[in-house]
């Protein structure tokens, strides 16, 4: 089958255009958040999407809706994040290790109690993005576009606290306000990945495409910009191998976003020989 | 006429129930050239990260500009230089135009946007601090001396009235150090901006400062450095040795 013939399927597109705006998102906040150390939080906010999938279920929520239903408690988990590492006196990392595994005990106890669901909720460990209906498209885009004004607004307050806390905050600049924002937009985010390549992935989608960029970028907003549209092309050769080659397309995302990093990670280190 | 653009009465601050500062007063005045000396854990860089709002102290009051630094807003009349980036990560993609620019934030209003005269601001800083060349290089391609000039200037770029710097010459070579002073001395001199620098290298405090403040949790001495040197009091706390230390060192 050509490429030509596989793009007039409705699914195929739907899945090219929220992929690309989804990927586009987690890539552009995973290079704030590798830089600050904080590549993990994904994985860890995946983990609490996984319970709170499991705990949407569990209250008979239409699966159409499931994940909306899931966003409030991530969001009041990546701020339990935060908090925990600001007064428990720990890191971010065990912060993340804490609610990360609180998500995916909460989630097994609540398929144990409910004797199993309709809905396979192990079907969101891996994510289905050929799946992706009208609903889940008009739900990415909507996001998609609040995320891209929230980080826009906030460009050289992220930046700021990216490049050094302590230098952002003696300018003015109220880094715990855009800590939580930051935390905010990246539990939003990592919701929506879920449909792409399943809650196991997400952080693939977060970190892969920042840190490829950041072995080619030269500069901070062309690292951004990089990563997005290595994001983006990543989407696109994932779903279009996957269906070509009849493989699972959430794989083939994070094995095409590897692929790039090997290749921008191989530059890199040639560039010095031409 | 010189204007109090520091005063700090009677601050204290503890952490973890030990005392860090205690009951430590001053004031800096507009035009002032202030260097901060005192040994590791006496309370130096918490002393100005109180000045600036950083840490908030457990009794005693600040003021910069008259206000307390919680309700300081023009940030952009105070630049600051801290000893060393906390997180400093070298592949960090930030070109040092970038990073000066960060310095144009302070005193901007939501949404921070890049304003008429920005671009002036940045070339001219890039120019004075001699760095134009290297504009469109990363943080971590550049020596410690550049990296160090790149960071004055991002302190610098808002044309501050005062400049705050922790330690700023600790990992410079000798040459490099020189110069550096020389450019504080001239910022000082020729701009008027008013400069607080703690330092552990007393005798260039010696030859560029105006004002001396000995600090060890609590403020020893706050005077001219000759007045440190010839003090008798002085020799009686620390001994003629010491004292002799403190004064000669170079």
């Amino acid at each position: 089958m050509a490429f030509a013939d596989i793009l007039q399927y409705g699914f195929i597109q739907r899945a090219l255009v929220a992929g690309s705006l989804i990927a586009a998102l987690c890539a552009v906040l995973g290079v704030f958040l590798v830089l600050r150390r904080l590549s993990l939080i994904g994985d860890g906010l995946a983990h609490v999407t996984f319970g709170s999938v499991a705990l949407a279920l569990f209250l008979r929520v239409s699966p159409l809706y499931v994940t909306v239903a899931s966003i409030p408690l991530v969001l009041l988990s990546s701020l339990g994040i935060l908090r925990l590492t600001d007064k428990a006196r720990m890191y971010g990392d065990a912060a993340i290790g804490i609610v990360s595994s609180l998500g995916i005990a909460g989630g097994v106890i609540l398929a144990s109690v409910a004797g199993g669901f309709n809905v396979d909720l192990f079907s969101y460990l891996f994510g289905n993005i050929l799946a992706i209906g009208p609903v889940d498209l008009v739900i990415a885009g909507v996001l998609f576009l609040f995320v891209i004004l929230v980080v826009t607004l906030f460009y050289h307050e992220l930046f700021a606290i990216t490049f050094d806390e302590e230098l952002a905050e003696s300018s003015g600049i109220r880094t715990a306000a855009i800590n939580t924002v930051l935390v905010l937009v990246t539990a939003l985010t990592v919701v929506l990945a879920m449909k792409v390549v399943g809650i196991m992935l997400v952080s693939a989608l977060l970190i892969l495409p920042a840190v490829s960029a950041l072995q080619v970028a030269r500069g901070f907003r062309t690292a951004i910009l990089l990563a997005a549209a290595f994001a983006v092309t990543a989407v696109i050769a994932g779903i279009l191998g996957s269906v070509a080659l009849n493989l699972p397309a959430g794989g083939s995302i994070v094995v095409a976003n590897f692929i790039l990093f090997a290749v921008t990670f191989a530059w890199r280190k040639a560039r010095p020989l031409f | 006429m010189p204007v109090d653009v520091v005063t700090v009465e009677g601050l204290s601050y503890s952490y973890n129930g030990a005392g860090v500062l205690s009951d430590v007063s001053f004031r800096v005045r507009s035009g002032d050239y202030l260097g901060i000396v005192g040994p590791n854990g006496s309370g130096k860089s918490t002393l100005i990260k109180a000045v600036l709002g950083l840490v908030a102290p457990t009794g005693g009051t600040v003021t910069l500009f008259g206000v307390t630094p919680d309700r300081f807003r023009e940030r952009q009349k105070v630049g600051y230089l801290p000893q060393r980036l906390k997180f400093f990560n070298p592949s960090f993609p930030a070109t040092v135009e970038e990073i000066v620019r960060l310095g144009l934030l302070g005193g901007k209003r939501f949404p921070k946007r890049r304003e008429a005269g920005d671009d002036a601001a940045v070339e001219k800083t890039l120019g004075y601090m001699g760095i134009t060349d290297i504009r469109r290089k990363l943080i971590g391609e550049l020596s410690g001396g550049q990296q160090q000039r790149t960071l004055l200037a991002r302190a610098l770029v808002s044309s501050p009235e005062l400049l705050i710097l922790d330690e700023p010459t600790t990992a410079l070579d000798p040459e490099t150090r020189e110069n550096f002073y020389k450019l504080l001395q001239h910022i000082n001199q020729d701009h008027g901006t008013t400069i607080v620098l703690i330092t552990h290298d007393t005798w260039s405090i010696g030859r560029y400062a105006s004002r001396f403040l000995y600090v060890d949790k609590r403020i020893i001495f706050d005077g001219t450095f000759d007045e440190f040197c010839q003090s008798e009091k002085m020799t009686a706390f620390f001994g003629a040795d010491v004292q002799h230390v403190i004064c000669h060192q170079h």
